[in-house]
């Protein structure tokens, strides 16, 4: 009996002896920190994505609340609610800018642009696109090894195995440009959210000249210039045979959408049209207060989203 | 043309090696050591060696298969190389079951729960021979005698090793060095030990073949035997009558199989020739500390797990030297 | 027998042409120029569409000092300037020539006489070498006119001449040593006094007894000029090797260069070229190309004028083979995968090679089993599994640290790894990366 009670005391006895040195330690060298710090830390999403440009999360807080003022300061993964609480822990104001989302500007599905070699390298686009051209015939275009994908913190960006072109999941995506910053080709954008995740741009990064442009792929665009010509609002300009389509001018009329030949416009979140568009009343408030815009009675929006199928699943989200 | 042509940057050609290759000749390599064991400890030998291999290869797939539910590695031969040295490591008349459960500690802990050939810091053979060891020291620690062919499995007679009789001469009792079997016997395997690790001409053997066909180059091996007879023909001129001729130690124990097959293992060994040496070294020290100061005969297992756990840091400090490095 | 001392691999030699004469090829119907086809600048054109040009007019001036000039190969009319896939596997500017007729520049010596001697002064030979726009015909395709011009404060003592042709299947160097040994001979001579020195040292590997022996008999009367037999090794020919093993001086990392310890490498072919060039007033305007691979039906050695396209080559060979997997311009182990047939040959193109499809694809990638034959193999000592899975990490401070500008991209490490790991492929983004954050830094300061 003896020993049982040796081996509670000595082992009872250690165990108090070291919980008091814990105790004492952890009082004789405890950092002062700002609470605010914590209240920040447990708002932010800690995925430390690094989007902010702060090594983390917490160096991300501690900003917010050393600084005088919350210029520059944004996590670009939190809600603007989120933001909103942050600034307000912090005391300061805070001004948001529009909110953004990823977009992957090709269109370049294997049924739009066939394989004419095989990629035989290590899997990697910053590796593909050193060497060569990839695997089809458009040396701008999506190669396909999934860079995107796997610098993403927030599993927003996925490769589709039927395209082989990457898709964003809007609902996850952050807008932190990690996907952006990694794509050697620079095809993903971050480009305005819009109302109801409206976007209207230009699928395609493609610089050739029309003819070999389109020899490479279906839906590139040639640049004819006739979705400028189509664009009320001078928000589409047309360099190195390639146009593009700025979204702090665009007001969703999606009008260059129907006059695109090559099918490489996209407007994507859309309601299916009707034969009277103008009257679409969700169409009236869009950003800055477009003045609404006469819609051809439009009846190709159709084939848009036939020919480009790798959109399907933007489409299919937004209803 | 007929397809489409492949790009990808140079080189264009490979020199045609495979994981499979280097895992095939060291099957091969082995061999020489088995048949060494089984003329040596007769079927139990066999039996052992055969029940390691199975449950290595079933524990292998089933684990990929059903718990990482990976495709299956069991073509890359690793989990038959680990049940050959897993078996090789035991003695000859050990119960079965033992043999299963050292395969799964092997298998499952040692191997497949960092992820598989390649990321292991242990050798996964020793970590199930040591987990055998220290879970079932009786068993583990009494060796069948030589007995020859004829010689049925379990009921071997058992005895002492070389190990065991040098352990106590240098603790003292000089009388049984009588009973040390003589250097040939030692040399080519007439004693009593686990399986694999009896008879050190078949393991020299099998030490050239495989620097024949380039799976390992002579650094690990060569500097652990030589790291061992210096140290133990030291104490030999030191005091001749408790420390035995170091050519015993060369000769006994898991000393040979240690340094050319367990110790070279390519996951967990170091990446420079540099390293291997120092590593060598390492384990030279070790296991003649082991056997001379440590409560167990034979040291070689630990000091080899000892020393992959110090290979990452070898591989931090000793770097290749680089081309142009001398006058930079 | 002399080698360099570290790493190093032995592939199958597969010199199926080592004995099939040089063969001339026909002109081709439209020759495109790359406008960069050396390391440096780019050239500017001098030329435009429609305009005129004979065999050897200047169409491409250089756009630096490191740069070269680009000639034209043919005579007939500029179709256009536009792009062009090259071997690089990258769109380039080149220049288009329909090719009307075979009429040359009068100013060039076509006859067959040898010319022993030049009364041209060390300025004059370099300054003729850059008019002739010569680069390093092994590959790299550095600009041999600033080779030649080396810092002040490098004291040159050995001209080394790259005759070692270490990459398999290529024999363009070798049958050039054997067809032409005394213009190789003069152009060692003049390119002694272009850099002001009287000792030369041609090193050939020992696969190539025939080669040795020939210019062994044509310089033992020449004072100054000794060949050196090497051991088989892969990548002996590479510039630092080759120093090593004849020498055994090791030049220090980048961005030391050869000069630094004494050296200056030129390989066979450019010393044939400015050969051509200074005694024959000829730019370098056609090369030799051998077009080889295992399932090829007449794999040859073939002297093609430049711009040529690369399927015209392929056809005489006898037509690419049906298995062909890859077509590579250069060796199997540092040339680079053609997109196509229709890249033009360049000044660098020193094979066509075919690679069966069952050889050029590449096995899947497995777990790096540590084995350490990439570190075993790199002729640089270097740890090529950590650059590879530093780069895969982007962890460019890693990389820089472990030596990764040293590597020569020799493709030793990927070609003995036996999980079949991209290995090269991941070093050369790193260095790609660690590049431009030097060059970043280096701007900086």
């Amino acid at each position: 009996m003896s020993f049982i009670l040796t081996a509670v005391l000595v082992l009872g006895l250690t165990g108090l002896v070291l919980g008091l040195v814990l105790y004492v330690v952890s009082r004789q060298f405890k950092v002062e920190e700002d609470p605010r710090v914590g209240q920040i830390l447990e708002l932010l999403p800690a995925a430390n994505c690094g989007g902010c440009g702060f090594p983390g999360c917490a160096a991300f807080a501690e900003a917010c609340v050393k600084r005088d003022s919350m210029d520059g300061l944004k996590c670009s993964a939190c809600k603007r609610e989120v933001m909103h609480q942050i600034a307000a822990i912090t005391g300061h104001d805070i001004e948001l800018g529009v909110e953004k989302v990823a977009v992957v500007r090709c269109s370049g599905s294997c049924a739009n642009r066939p394989s004419v070699r095989s990629y035989d390298g290590a899997k990697s686009c910053a590796i593909a696109n050193m060497m060569n051209g990839g695997e089809t015939g458009c040396f701008y275009g999506c190669l396909g090894c999934g860079d995107c994908v796997s610098v993403c913190t927030f599993d927003a960006i996925k490769m589709d195995p039927d395209t082989g072109l990457p898709v964003v999941d809007q609902e996850k995506c952050t807008a932190c440009g990690k996907c952006a910053k990694a794509c050697p080709r620079n095809i993903i954008e971050l480009r305005n959210r819009n109302k109801m995740d409206r976007r209207v741009y230009v699928s395609c990064v493609n610089k050739d000249k029309g003819p070999v442009a389109k020899k490479a792929c279906d839906v590139a665009c040639i640049g004819c210039g006739k979705c400028i010509k189509a664009c009320a609002f001078d928000a589409i300009t047309l360099e190195n045979n390639l146009a593009y389509i700025d979204f702090e001018k665009c007001r969703l009329c999606r009008k260059c959408v129907d006059e695109c030949p090559q099918h490489s416009i996209l407007a994507v979140n859309f309601p299916p049209k009707r034969e009277e568009a103008p009257a679409d009343p969700v169409q009236a408030p869009v950003v800055e207060q477009a003045p609404v815009v006469d819609e051809a009675p439009v009846t190709e929006q159709a084939p848009v989203v036939e020919q480009t199928p790798d959109n399907s699943v933007e489409q299919q989200s937004a209803e | 043309m007929a397809q489409k042509l492949y790009i990808s940057t140079s080189p264009h050609i490979h020199c045609g090696d495979t994981i499979e290759r280097n895992m095939r000749w060291v099957i091969w390599a082995l061999m020489p050591a088995l048949l060494a064991s089984f003329t040596v400890f007769g079927v139990g030998a066999l039996i052992v060696t055969v029940t390691s291999v199975l449950s290595c290869l079933f524990f292998e797939w089933f684990i990929t298969r059903f718990i990482l539910k990976r495709p299956s590695t069991l073509g890359d031969l690793s989990a038959t190389i680990t049940g050959l040295l897993l078996a090789f490591n035991l003695p000859s008349n050990i119960p079965l079951y033992m043999i299963v459960v050292g395969a799964l500690v092997a298998i499952g802990i040692g191997k497949l729960a960092f992820g598989g050939l390649g990321n292991n810091p242990f050798n996964p053979a020793l970590v199930g021979r040591v987990f055998l060891l220290i879970s079932f020291p009786a068993k583990m620690t009494s060796w069948p005698v030589p007995a020859g062919l004829a010689t049925s499995y379990i009921d071997a007679q058992t005895g002492a090793t070389p190990l065991n009789l040098i352990g106590q001469i240098a603790g003292g009792n000089t009388a049984a060095a009588d009973q040390l079997p003589s250097l040939g016997n030692l040399f080519i395997g007439n004693i009593g030990g686990c399986i694999g690790e009896v008879s050190a001409l078949m393991l020299l053997v099998g030490f050239i073949i495989l620097l024949c066909s380039k799976v390992i180059t002579w650094h690990i091996p060569v500097s652990i035997l030589t790291t061992v007879a210096v140290l133990t023909g030291i104490m030999w001129l030191i005091n001749p009558v408790l420390y035995v001729n170091p050519l015993y130690h060369l000769c006994s124990g898991g000393l040979m199989l240690g340094a050319i097959f367990m110790a070279t293992d390519y996951v967990t060994s170091p990446m420079t020739f540099k390293g291997m040496i120092w590593y060598g070294i390492g384990i030279g020290f070790l296991t003649v500390v082991i056997r001379y100061f440590g409560s167990y005969p034979e040291g070689m297992s630990f000091a080899i797990l000892i020393m992959n756990a110090v290979t990452p840091l070898i591989n931090n400090w000793c770097k290749p030297k680089r081309f142009g490095e001398a006058v930079k | 027998m002399n080698t360099f001392k570290i790493g190093g691999v032995h592939p199958e030699p597969n010199k199926l042409t080592a004995d099939r004469k040089i063969e001339t090829l026909a002109l081709p119907t439209q020759a495109v120029f790359p406008l960069s086809q050396h390391i440096g600048a780019p050239a500017v054109p001098c030329v435009q569409k429609g305009d005129v040009v004979k065999v050897g007019t200047r169409i491409a001036e250089p756009g630096g000092f490191m740069s070269a000039a680009i000639h034209s190969s043919v005579s007939g009319k500029v179709a256009k300037i536009d792009t062009v896939v090259d071997a690089s596997g990258l769109r380039k500017p080149a220049i288009f020539i329909d090719v009307e007729g075979d009429e040359w520049e009068p100013s060039i010596d076509r006859s067959d006489k040898l010319v022993l001697q030049t009364h041209k002064t060390r300025e004059e030979i370099i300054e003729c070498i850059k008019d002739a726009g010569i680069v390093g015909m092994g590959g790299a395709c550095f600009p041999t006119h600033v080779k030649l011009c080396p810092p002040k404060e490098c004291q040159i003592d050995t001209l080394i001449i790259n005759a070692v042709e270490c990459e398999p299947f290529l024999t363009a160097d070798h049958r050039l040593m054997l067809e032409c040994p005394d213009q190789i001979i003069i152009g060692i001579k003049v390119i002694l006094k272009a850099l002001g020195i009287d000792r030369a040292v041609i090193g050939i590997e020992a696969n190539k007894p025939d080669a040795i022996e020939l210019m062994r008999s044509k310089t033992a009367m020449v004072s100054g000029i000794e060949v050196l037999p090497l051991m088989m090794k892969y990548p002996q020919g590479g510039e630092k090797q080759l120093i090593e093993a004849v020498t055994g001086r090791q030049v220090p990392p980048p961005p030391a260069l050869p000069a630094n310890v004494g050296c200056v490498v030129q390989n066979v072919g450019t010393v044939f070229a400015v050969y051509e060039a200074v005694m024959k007033n000829k730019p370098l305007i056609e090369r030799i190309v051998t077009v080889t691979g295992k399932s090829v039906k007449n794999p040859c050695n073939l002297r093609v004028r430049m711009g040529t396209p690369v399927g015209q080559l392929v056809e005489y060979a006898g037509g690419m083979p049906e298995d062909t997997g890859k077509l590579i311009s250069g060796g199997p182990m540092m040339g680079r995968p053609l997109l196509d047939e229709t890249a033009p040959v360049v000044k660098g193109t020193s094979g066509v090679l075919m690679i069966p499809e069952k050889e050029a694809a590449r096995q899947a990638e497995r777990n790096c089993i540590r084995c350490a034959k990439c570190v075993q193999a790199c002729p640089m000592g270097l740890e090529p599994y950590l650059l590879a899975s530093a780069s895969k990490a982007a962890d460019w401070e890693c990389a820089e640290d472990h030596w990764i500008m040293s590597c020569i991209e020799c493709g030793c490490c990927q070609s003995t790894c036996p999980s079949r790991r991209p290995l090269l492929d991941w070093v050369r983004l790193a260095k790609n990366r660690v590049g431009g954050i030097i060059r970043a830094r280096n701007a900086k300061n």
